[in-house]
């Protein structure tokens, strides 16, 4: 399957437009849920490290200090990418199975389109080189939440939220999150798309299809994420 | 000239096609009729490279389909059109992106020349005014006319058509089967149709494949249909009451 998938593009400018339109459709229109999920859980780990730093001896700028690094580390590229797989992966089995069930991939095929290729290397290309950004806009929108949520709550102050999240800044941190997400990336849209390509059926075969490929993809991402953890930080 | 040697197709256990040879010409219209899981589709489905048969070959102008490499293919069904049962038309696109889908993809046309060629096809298939509808706006009649411009727009040498009338009315249906001729004729191509409708066969068939369990079982015309003592053939010709009361009435 990846051998027909990485072929030369049969037509460059058609092969440009889908992926300028799988942008679109995996990520642009993903930066809504990304924003608000990642604003809210950065305010939430920024209160529950607040409510557990109860200790006098404890300095506040943990607080900042923690919540960067769960953001950074963990939360952006994993947990948001657990969820594009759901919402992302679901459509990518979803259409293309609906394409394979009513002989749309059947009529690419007759007109001696590689299939393969005009449908999913566009969108890994898409979400391996624009996920990184959707994932850098989740971390900085979860650190802004956690300095929302103690200006709102008053746990810590905006200046020691701030000093954590200067503290101990390691680039190389950020880097691993980015290639952790471009990986991840890459399982969201060819996990989805192989259920999508080959189910065979009507529309409750691609219901099925869709369901497991997000329970695999999910899988898939968590197992990834313990090898690659070791990998580069280990 | 399609030239079909003895092939056989098998999925798991269920033996489909049990070593078919047909031939089909240029300029001709060709019917592939029999009854449901008769192995119709499987058969239409190899002579278009979707399925490879297990056994026997295929030759498009004396090329062997079979012995091709994934890039021969191609090029080939470059020159095919196909009409699906469904029309199989891309449902996020509107008429125009469809019909033009084969010209973006595989020639160097202007835009202006791709709209053209469009508005050409769509005319031809009597259909005006609706290129920038989508799919689901459009009546069945309507979608299968889309589904053949789309066919036609790169002036195939070969079309397929995989049961064009079904979930039309008779009268939608002999305007598809006389759409089918027609373009047939004017452009000399070798079409083949999958059918089961009787009034295709007496509409179109210029030449009659009769499939039973897998097995070419007879070979004719609609001239000869009516006249053979085939029985397989004349019980699937008269399985409908309308073919029966008119053979009653022929009879008195």
């Amino acid at each position: 399957m990846l051998g027909q998938v990485f072929k030369k593009p049969q037509k460059r400018s058609v092969f440009h437009d889908n992926i300028f339109k799988e942008i679109e459709e995996l990520g642009l229109k993903s930066i809504g849920i990304v924003a608000f999920i990642s604003f809210f859980v950065g305010g939430v780990v920024a209160i529950q490290t607040g409510l557990n730093v109860d200790n006098p001896w404890i300095p506040k700028y943990l607080i900042g200090f923690a919540t960067k690094r769960s953001i950074i580390l963990e939360f952006a590229p994993t947990f948001m990418s657990v969820i594009l797989a759901g919402k992302v992966g679901s459509y990518i089995t979803s259409s293309m199975g609906t394409m394979r069930v009513t002989e749309q991939i059947d009529a690419l095929e007759v007109m001696g389109v590689n299939t393969l290729n005009y449908l999913i290397l566009p969108k890994i290309i898409a979400t391996v080189f624009f996920y990184p950004f959707i994932v850098t806009l989740a971390m900085i929108l979860g650190i802004f939440g956690g300095w929302v949520a103690g200006e709102i709550t008053g746990l810590f102050t905006a200046d020691n939220y701030i000093e954590g999240i200067r503290l101990d800044f390691k680039p190389y941190l950020v880097q691993y999150a980015l290639t952790k997400t471009m990986v991840f990336a890459f399982l969201i849209a060819t996990i989805p798309s192989y259920y999508g390509y080959y189910v065979e059926g009507g529309s409750l075969e691609v219901g099925k299809a869709s369901t497991k490929a997000v329970v695999w993809t999910s899988v898939v991402i968590i197992i990834f994420n313990y090898f690659l953890t070791q990998m580069l930080l280990g | 000239m399609i030239e079909v040697k003895n092939i056989y197709k098998s999925f798991g256990e269920n033996e489909v096609l049990k070593g078919v040879s047909a031939t089909f010409e240029k300029g001709n219209t060709s019917l592939i009729i029999g009854t449901s899981g008769s192995g119709k589709t499987v058969f239409i489905k190899c002579l278009l490279g979707l399925f490879i048969p297990d056994k026997g070959d295929i030759l498009y102008d004396g090329r062997s389909y079979v012995a091709m490499s994934t890039r021969e293919k191609r090029l080939l069904r470059q020159e095919m059109g196909m009409v699906f049962q469904g029309g199989a038309l891309f449902d996020s696109e509107t008429v125009e992106d469809n019909i033009m889908f084969p010209l973006k993809m595989f020639t160097e046309q202007s835009k202006e020349e791709m709209l053209e060629r469009v508005n050409f096809v769509l005319k031809r298939v009597r259909l005006e005014n609706v290129n920038q509808k989508y799919p689901a706006e459009l009546s069945g009649g309507m979608q299968k006319r889309v589904a053949i411009a789309r066919a036609i727009v790169m002036n195939p040498k070969y079309l397929f058509c995989d049961e064009p009338n079904s979930g039309l009315d008779p009268k939608t249906a002999t305007i598809i089967d006389n759409l089918i001729q027609e373009i047939t004729d004017e452009y000399q191509m070798i079409t083949v149709i999958n059918t089961h409708d009787m009034n295709s066969v007496m509409e179109i068939g210029e030449k009659i494949i009769f499939l039973k369990n897998g097995v070419k079982e007879w070979e004719g015309s609609d001239k000869t249909i009516f006249k053979t003592d085939n029985k397989s053939v004349t019980n699937f010709v008269y399985s409908s009451n309308l073919f029966r009361k008119v053979r009653e009435v022929y009879n008195k």
